[in-house]
């Protein structure tokens, strides 16, 4: 099955691994990730303003690309997800929106953008199955307890991402579970890293990430996953005293492709 | 030849103020068949209604017209005036202007125009209207009551304090519902079963009451008066008859793991149970989800220590049919579920709880004895934070948007009993309005601040994180102080919303009682009449209406009683005279109009026509029952070959109004 | 009262109706930067509403809001602070020389290690 693949900015520079570890086991999965060639940046945040159309176009052109492929728009990276799922949305339901993108682009927004976006996550879920991903695990990750760390923006606004329940998620522990570790629930999941704040307030953003850890790490995690090359940040710059590993790099060890 | 009067009532200015009632009356008075037409300031008041009798008999009217309100309000009280002064009152017809016109519109030229031709067609319905007459039918003098709480009961008792026949349904194996569950009554902090199992107790004794407890309503037929309504009894596997309530079955069945639903799962208790030590009647229940016997036939301990021999693995499910003359809906309420609040951390921590199970943790026959335990691990908890409204006044898709009404006075109680009994626990409610109508509510609330040292925070609750060491962090806004909490806490509180029980929309649809959005039964006037609902003999008790405290509960279950007392002391019931007949000639014997009758009020029957050679044919052709028809016309849409009318609504009338409108 | 000009931008730009709050704090009971701004997410909302803008385009709280959502998740009447915020902050960034993150500033706070992801994601909310 052939998916087009945003990889986004990160994944091709300081967050290599997350990229890599995605597409040696979609390959493993019998998925074809094909990467949009004309591919740019989504700025990072959504930008919730209704009065805000340039910030959204290099999501569009996305869109539009992976529905001229004729395939759903797989992605992998939290805030990438977050922006062009959004996006997508905002064009849906904001007449304003779609008339203004239609006329900027010279298209029919609603029409040529109207592309699924489905996240790393959601494939596996959907698409591949957690009962046939478990089948496929040749290194099962027996016995280690794995935290899942959602943070923000695979789950926030709930409505719009239809990702999980965004306060009491289970499709990362699910994933978890079918790599034969052990989930950790803990409640500092869902909670913000910091995010860009990081920028100039470095203190604000380690006081946030550094509740994340000790939640995981006081219900027993050894090691805490995320999808989000920020969150990761964050994290390891608050001296987490868990390692915090991509999703992806323990997909792969349990597939036997790392 | 007709000779139609027209009286244009001004309502003050709530017509008058938007529709130029001169010009209507004016313009009335030039349709033909109109001999007199006139406006007034008020047609409903004595003089108004004098102003009519007079018309009536000065021009020897045969029909009238009153532009006025809806006909809910005043259509009886001019077909009182039109009988008063010799007219037959369904020569009356009511052009409604206010509600469906002065009230929606703004432009006076635009609302007099509708004025106009809504009296228009008022006028040629009336001009087809011929004069009927009502007919009576008995009352059966026996009333049902649906639902075996506070408010159940109480309808009960006063309906059969007056002498009438009384069947009480419950759908769970005892009466006393939610009240038997709470542990102490607000403002006056008394004991909930102290003064509720005296109530059960009256309704067991009385004889004119008749307790079909693990009971469900399976139908509903009929109408005001003559309901027919079928009650599937439950298969308790217990033989009523000869249990007595002894409870060694209880004691010796081997399934000690059932949830304890009474104590809302807080504890377990044996498969075969009787709820709780006062439950009326006092009579074991197997539940068939947890008995090994049921399940797969191996185990049979009850049934060889009953000493009675009641144990019955066999028993079925009984059908029971019953007519009355009256319906008392008391189907009460249920928390909402939580499963949309996770940031409270219901699911995720047995030590968050609802209040509903803040009552059983304190009550005596609750899981602890009334020794009020953290559920996890069962210490003392020394910090407890209450939050107010969960899922109540909430918009979005997971609440209810209205206010609970309850949650601010149980939570003050709750805090108040806490902290008189563990004085070193401390108490912390968060809220977003304290809201205390009611004798000696707010005195109440202020008891727990002020005497007993509650801390009150005005704010919400954001998120309740469990701690590795079982400790609750609780993050929550003080908008007072402008400050963000973050409180250790043992224990938290959710005072959930509350929602019509889940069996009250199904029973709705059985009944043809309307309900609103949020699922209470409407009621006939929301002010004047509270208790009744529109379906004529059905009447509302309770919760099931809109969230109530107790003492409402018990006076509007005494207001529904004396409704049905009213209603069971009627001798008969005029019946109305607006029921649909068939012109067995045009019956074509399809059987359409029985099928969609919602009353059962239409049968076919054989009958010999004479045809023109002389020779008789049989025909089968619908007859209607007109003491059960209701009126609804729903036969009169479906008969394909126009053979079914509807007197006082007539096809003919109809399409008169039709071309009134068009014209 | 007349509406001001700002805060009928506010209401346009967020798409958020500040009148259907009904000041229960949840909000801010659920912020996680609720501690490093001056205004928090209720104010946002009650000083829109009361046509107070200038206090929150003058407060550094709009450059503290992770724009994580949680306010507006959990907003029992669907208000949604974070919008408002975000188009407070759009709002005093759109003014001239007002972008709170200079290019110029940028070298001296990164690291080897800073993703892209966090520049790129800084500029867009505070910088036009």
């Amino acid at each position: 099955m052939t998916f087009s693949y945003y990889p986004g900015c990160t994944l091709k520079t300081k967050a290599k691994e997350l990229d890599a570890y995605a597409r040696r086991s979609a390959e493993a999965l019998g998925i074809t990730l094909a990467e949009l060639p004309d591919w740019q940046c989504c700025g990072g945040v959504y930008n919730n303003t209704k009065d805000e159309i340039a910030t959204k176009l290099s999501s569009v052109r996305a869109l539009i690309s992976a529905k001229e492929q004729g395939n759903k728009l797989v992605t992998l990276c939290s805030a990438c997800h977050n922006v062009i799922k959004r996006t997508k949305n905002e064009i849906e339901t904001n007449d304003d929106m779609a008339f203004r993108v239609s006329n900027y682009m010279q298209c029919d927004a609603r029409k040529d953008s109207d592309t699924e976006v489905v996240h790393f996550f959601e494939l596996l879920r959907d698409t591949v199955g957690f009962d046939e991903l478990k089948k496929k695990v040749v290194n099962p990750l027996t016995g280690r307890k794995i935290a899942a760390y959602y943070g923000c923006l695979l789950l926030r606004p709930g409505k719009v991402l239809q990702f999980d329940n965004p306060e009491n998620p289970k499709i990362m522990e699910d994933f978890i579970r079918a790599l034969g570790a052990t989930p950790v629930i803990y409640p500092m999941r869902n909670e913000c890293c910091g995010g860009y704040i990081a920028i100039e307030s470095s203190e604000a953003a380690r006081k946030n990430s550094a509740a994340i850890y000790e939640s995981a790490e006081g219900f027993g995690a050894d090691c805490m996953i995320t999808a989000c090359p920020l969150c990761r940040y964050n994290l390891i710059k608050a001296e987490s005293t868990v390692p915090v590993v991509y999703f992806t790099e323990l997909l792969a060890e349990a597939l036997g492709v790392k | 030849m007709q000779k139609i009067g027209v009286f244009v009532c001004h309502c003050g200015t709530n017509i008058a103020g938007t529709v130029d009632v001169k010009a209507v009356a004016e313009a009335l008075g030039k349709e033909p068949g109109v001999v007199f037409s006139t406006e007034y300031q008020y047609m409903c008041s004595e003089a108004g209604q004098n102003l009519i009798k007079d018309a009536i008999k000065n021009y020897g009217l045969t029909g009238i017209v009153v532009c006025s309100c809806s006909p809910r309000m005043h259509e009886a009280t001019f077909r009182k005036t039109a009988a008063a002064a010799g007219l037959n009152s369904y020569m009356v017809e009511i052009a409604n202007i206010r509600e469906q016109c002065s009230w929606i519109h703004k432009d006076v030229k635009v609302a007099t125009e509708k004025a106009i031709v809504l009296g228009r067609t008022a006028i040629a319905k009336v001009a087809l209207n011929t004069p009927l007459t009502a007919s009576e039918t008995p009352v059966v003098k026996r009333a049902l009551v649906i639902g075996g709480g506070i408010a159940g009961i109480q309808t009960a008792l006063d309906i059969a304090d007056a002498g009438y026949e009384v069947d009480l349904v419950e759908k769970e194996p005892t009466i006393g519902g939610k009240m038997a569950q709470i542990d102490k009554t607000f403002p006056t902090l008394d004991c909930a079963a102290c003064i509720l199992t005296p109530k059960m107790v009256d309704c067991a004794q009385n004889e004119k009451i008749h307790i079909y407890a693990y009971s469900e309503v399976e139908s509903v037929k009929g109408f005001v008066g003559n309901f027919n309504v079928t009650i599937k009894k439950k298969a308790r596997f217990v033989d009523e008859t000869k249990c007595t309530g002894c409870g060694i079955c209880t004691e010796k069945c081997p399934m000690k793991k059932t949830p304890n639903l009474f104590n809302l799962g807080l504890d377990n208790r044996s498969a075969i149970y009787i709820p709780f030590a006062q439950a009326i009647p006092k009579i074991a229940t197997i539940d068939a989800d947890y008995c090994n016997m049921l399940k797969n036939g191996k185990c049979g301990v009850c049934s060889k220590v009953c000493a009675a021999g009641a144990i019955d693995y066999k028993q079925q499910d009984q059908y029971i049919e019953q007519q009355y003359g009256a319906i008392v809906v008391a189907t009460g309420f249920n928390p909402i579920k939580l499963d949309n609040y996770s940031e409270f951390a219901y699911n995720e921590s047995p030590d968050v709880v609802t209040s509903l199970e803040l009552e059983r943790l304190m009550n005596a026959a609750g899981p602890n004895g009334g020794t009020l335990l953290r559920p996890s691990d069962k210490t003392h908890p020394h910090t407890i934070v209450f939050v107010q409204c969960v899922g109540s006044r909430d918009t979005t898709d997971c609440g209810k948007p209205y206010c609970s009404k309850i949650c601010c006075m149980y939570t003050a109680k709750h805090a108040m009993l806490i902290r008189d009994k563990y004085p070193d626990t401390e108490v912390y409610v968060f809220y977003m309005d304290v809201r205390t109508p009611g004798k000696n509510f707010d005195e109440f609330y202020r008891r727990a601040v002020e005497d007993y040292g509650v801390h009150y925070i005005k704010g919400m609750v954001g998120k309740v994180m469990p701690q590795p060491d079982g400790k609750l962090l609780v993050r929550g806004s003080d908008l007072l102080t402008d400050e963000q909490l973050k409180i250790e806490a043992d224990m938290v509180v959710l005072a959930a919303a509350i929602e019509p029980d889940k069996t009250a929309r199904p029973l709705a649809t059985m009944l043809t009682a309307s309900m609103d959005t949020n699922d209470f039964f409407t009621e006939a006037h929301p002010k004047l009449r509270p208790v009744e609902s529109p379906t004529a003999g059905i009447f509302l008790s309770g919760v099931c209406q809109g969230p109530k405290d107790i003492p409402e509960t018990v006076a509007q279950a005494s207001a529904a009683a004396a409704k049905v007392i009213g209603l069971l002391a009627k001798p008969a019931l005029k019946s109305n005279p607006c029921t649909a007949h068939s012109d067995e000639n045009l019956c074509n014997g399809c059987s359409s109009c029985e099928r969609v009758c919602p009353y059962g009020a239409i049968s076919y029957v054989d009958k010999e026509f004479r045809m023109p050679d002389r020779t008789t044919k049989v025909r089968r052709v619908a007859s209607v029952n007109p003491a059960v028809c209701q009126g609804c016309g729903a036969c009169t849409v479906a008969c394909p070959s126009g053979a079914m009318d509807l007197s006082g609504f007539s096809n003919k009338q109809i399409m008169a109004e039709v071309d009134a409108i068009c014209r | 009262m007349l509406t001001s000009k700002e805060k009928e931008q506010i209401i346009r730009s967020s798409g958020a109706d500040v009148t259907k709050c009904m000041r229960c704090g949840k909000c801010s009971g659920a912020c996680p930067s609720y501690d490093e701004m001056e205004y928090h997410p209720h104010q946002f909302v009650y000083f829109v509403e009361k046509d107070q803008i200038e206090k929150l385009l003058n407060s550094p709280s709009i450059y503290k809001c992770l724009g994580c959502s949680v306010c507006s998740e959990r907003c029992p009447r669907d208000v949604g602070p974070s919008k408002i915020v975000e188009a407070v902050l759009a709002m005093a960034v759109r003014r001239q020389d007002e972008n709170h993150l200079k290019a110029e500033n940028i070298p001296g706070m990164v690291e080897d290690d800073t993703p892209g992801q966090l520049l790129v994601s800084a500029f867009r909310k505070y910088k036009k």
